[in-house]
C-alpha cells in the first residue's frame, strides 16, 4: 500500500517536472545548448564585454532575418547590444540543417526574443540563400 | 487516508534534504599524492614559475605571498568551455571583489596568438583588475607543465575544437602553495560549493 503511495507521488511529480521544464522547441533547446551556449550561455545571458546577450538583445527583435546569416556564415565588428559594444568574432555554426536552424532560431525567439517570430525550415532556406558573402557586419548608427 | 500519508513523509523528508544544516567550515584537506618520509608527511606544493601578465608585469610564486589564489586555463579564441568557465571566474571575481587576500590567475595555453595586447583588451572588456585578475603568458612548456601541479590538462591537439585540449577546472591555492580545492568551472553548483571552500580557506587565516 505505501508503495502504491509513492508511486503516484513519484509519477505526480515526474509529470510535473516534464511538464514545468519543456519548451515547444525542444529540439532547438537542445540544439541550442550544444551549438551556441558555450559562448551565449544556457540562459542566453552572455559574458561581460566580450560575448554579446541573446536573453534581450534588441537586435534579435529588430533584425530577425540576420539571425540565420550570423550563425551560417559567422559575424565580427562593433555592435552595439542592450547599450554595450562589443567587437569579437563569431566564427560560423557548422552542423546545422535547416531544419535544425529553424529549431534553434524558434527557441531563442521564443524564450528571450519575440513569441510571434517564427522560422519554417523553407523561410530559413530562403533567407540563407540570399546572405551576403563573407561574414556579418552590422551597421549600428552613431558607432566606428 | 494512507497515501496522504505517504506523501507527507515523503514531503517533509524532501524538505529536510534540500535544506542543509548551517554551513560551519571544515579545514579543506591537502591534495595530491604524498609522501610519507619517516615521520614527516610531504604534500605536494606549486613549484616556482614565472609568467607575464596582461600589464607586462612579471607574476611569480612571490605575487601570491600571504594570499590564497584560483587558476584556470583557457584561450581567448576558445570555442567550447571557456566563456562558460571565465563567466565563472567572474563570479568568484565579483563575489571575492572586496577581500585582497583572494587573487585570480589565468593561463592562456595559446601563447602563439594570445599575446600581451589581446589579453589586456581581454581583461578590459571583462573589466577587471589587474592586481586582482592576472591573465599571463609564458613559455609554452611552462604552461602546459604547471597545468599538471594545478590537476589540469593543458596540451596542443589538433582533433579538439580551436586546436588545445584543457580541462576547465578552478583550482584553490593557499598560501604555502598547497592545493586545496577544485571543481568543474562549467558547473554553477559545483562553482557554488568552491566559493564557501574559498571563504573557509580565508577563515582559516
Ligand atoms: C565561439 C563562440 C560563439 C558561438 C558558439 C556562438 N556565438 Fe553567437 N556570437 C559570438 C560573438 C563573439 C558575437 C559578437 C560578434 C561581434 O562582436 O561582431 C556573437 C553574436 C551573435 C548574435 C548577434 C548579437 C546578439 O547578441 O544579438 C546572434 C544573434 C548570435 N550570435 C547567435 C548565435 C547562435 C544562434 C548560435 C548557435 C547556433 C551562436 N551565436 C553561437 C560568439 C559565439
Amino acid at each position: 500500500m505505501r508503495i502504491e503511495g509513492l508511486l503516484s507521488f513519484l509519477l505526480l511529480t515526474g509529470f510535473g517536472l516534464i511538464h514545468g521544464c519543456q519548451s515547444p522547441f525542444a529540439q532547438g533547446q537542445e540544439l541550442y545548448i550544444s551549438a551556441c551556449a558555450n559562448c551565449h550561455m544556457d540562459d542566453g545571458s552572455g559574458l561581460e564585454g566580450l560575448i554579446p546577450p541573446l536573453n534581450g538583445s534588441n537586435l534579435i527583435i529588430s533584425q530577425p532575418e540576420l539571425l540565420p546569416c550570423i550563425v551560417r556564415m559567422g559575424m565580427e565588428g562593433p555592435i552595439l547590444v542592450n547599450g554595450v559594444v562589443y567587437n569579437q568574432v563569431m566564427t560560423p555554426v557548422s552542423g546545422l540543417n535547416d531544419v535544425e536552424l529553424a529549431n534553434v532560431l524558434n527557441y531563442i525567439q521564443y524564450e528571450w526574443g519575440d513569441k510571434n517570430i517564427f522560422y519554417s525550415p523553407t523561410q530559413i532556406q530562403r533567407i540563407v540563400a540570399n546572405c551576403n558573402e563573407g561574414t556579418v557586419h552590422i551597421k549600428t548608427e552613431g558607432m566606428e | 487516508m494512507r497515501n496522504l500519508n505517504v506523501l507527507f513523509m515523503l514531503l517533509l523528508l524532501s524538505m529536510f534534504a534540500a535544506c542543509h544544516p548551517p554551513e560551519g567550515c571544515q579545514i579543506l584537506p591537502i591534495l595530491g599524492n604524498r609522501d610519507i618520509q619517516g615521520t614527516d608527511t610531504i604534500y605536494p606544493v606549486i613549484p616556482t614559475f614565472e609568467f607575464v601578465d596582461q600589464d607586462s608585469q612579471i607574476v611569480t610564486n612571490q605575487t601570491f605571498a600571504n594570499k590564497v589564489y584560483v587558476v584556470d586555463f583557457f584561450f581567448i579564441s576558445c570555442p567550447t568551455i571557456c566563456p562558460k568557465v571565465k563567466k565563472q571566474m567572474l563570479r568568484v571575481y565579483k563575489r571575492f571583489e572586496q577581500e585582497p587576500r583572494l587573487v585570480l590567475l589565468s593561463h592562456t595555453i595559446d601563447v602563439r596568438h594570445d599575446t600581451i595586447p589581446r589579453l589586456k583588451s581581454y581583461s578590459d572588456k571583462l573589466n577587471v583588475k589587474t592586481d586582482r585578475w592576472h591573465f599571463v603568458t609564458g613559455p609554452e612548456e611552462d604552461i602546459y607543465q604547471i597545468a599538471g601541479n594545478y590537476f589540469s590538462v593543458a596540451q596542443k591537439d589538433p582533433n579538439s575544437p580551436g586546436g588545445f585540449d584543457h580541462s576547465g577546472r578552478l583550482i584553490l591555492i593557499d598560501e604555502k602553495r598547497y592545493v586545496r580545492s577544485f571543481c568543474d568551472g562549467t558547473d554553477p553548483e559545483s562553482v557554488d560549493q568552491f566559493m564557501k571552500d574559498i571563504q573557509c580557506l580565508l577563515d582559516e587565516n
